[in-house]
């Protein structure tokens, strides 16, 4: 199980959390405008890294809030966490 | 007027029983007033509701603060639970926040109140619990929102032991959990 530091409550069990599929994926400025493929692209496609992820997760069964975690999908080792609107932090 | 029975009114005599060793102390603490404020921390409304509730509204995540017989307890950066005695008006609370943003809202019957005390207290919840809930780190003005034995619970070292806030429908789960979880320390 991962122990995942939540950015108000600290590290917590993963089983406190629910996942939020890849961080920073910004809602089109005009949706109205997009053709039916990048309407598509931007509902289903997302990266699929081997290495460093930006992701989301909700602490749902602490303090509820959203926040968004760096996370190796090869090692499961979390490099930061850090809150929405925050900037992504660079990592080595 | 409407019979009141409290979720876990049915387990008294059990936890009564349970308590008789001196190790555990289990009880219900029913019909509690609990209410549910959110405010932005920084706005002058959180100041005026602290000033009403007796302390400022605590700001680090996972920690209570106690004025009188009133408790509020940290649930996010904007969120805190106000719990106090059964029959506690929420209308101070209301009537210092007025119509600017934020809300108060009476949340009693949501949950209740499990009184986990004695010796062997911390022992039975580490039964069903993951965080480190020694003294050291987790004594009175702390608080955690975490799951004790898969239920969504908020935990509130008090000085007569540890407060374990529980949906009401969870309740009946809970208390038959830690019935079960204290076997080991009865005699």
């Amino acid at each position: 199980m991962l122990l995942i530091p939540c950015p108000w409550c600290g590290p917590r069990e993963e089983a406190e959390f629910h996942y939020g599929g890849q961080a920073h994926v910004a809602y089109p400025d005009d949706p109205a405008a997009l053709s039916d493929e990048e309407w598509a692209r931007y509902l289903f496609f997302r990266d699929n890294p081997k290495g460093v992820f930006a992701e989301r997760w909700s602490h749902s069964a602490g303090c509820r809030r959203w926040f968004n975690a760096l996370r190796d999908t090869a090692t499961n080792e979390i490099h930061a966490v850090y809150r929405v609107g925050e900037p992504r932090p660079v990592t080595s | 007027m409407a019979e009141r029975r409290s979720p876990a009114a049915a387990f008294a005599g059990r936890f009564a029983a349970a308590s008789e060793g001196g190790a555990l102390r289990l009880a219900e603490l029913p019909f509690r007033t609990q209410l549910n404020l959110r405010v932005d921390p920084a706005s002058p409304a959180a100041r005026d509701l602290g000033d009403a509730l007796g302390a400022p509204l605590p700001v680090e995540p996972c920690t209570a603060v106690t004025a009188g017989d009133v408790t509020v307890a940290w649930l996010g950066p904007d969120e805190w639970l106000v719990i106090a005695p059964p029959g506690h008006r929420p209308e101070l609370l209301s009537k210092a926040l007025g119509d600017r943003h934020g809300s108060v809202v009476d949340v009693s019957a949501q949950r209740t109140t499990l009184l986990v005390g004695g010796p062997r207290a911390r022992d039975l919840l580490a039964h069903g619990c993951a965080l480190d809930l020694h003294p050291s780190v987790f004594g009175p003005g702390r608080c955690a929102q975490t799951t004790l034995a898969r239920a969504q619970v908020v935990l509130l070292p008090q000085a007569d032991g540890v407060h374990v806030l529980v949906r009401s429908s969870f309740a009946a789960y809970l208390a038959e959990w830690l019935l079960d979880a204290a076997t080991e320390y009865l005699r």
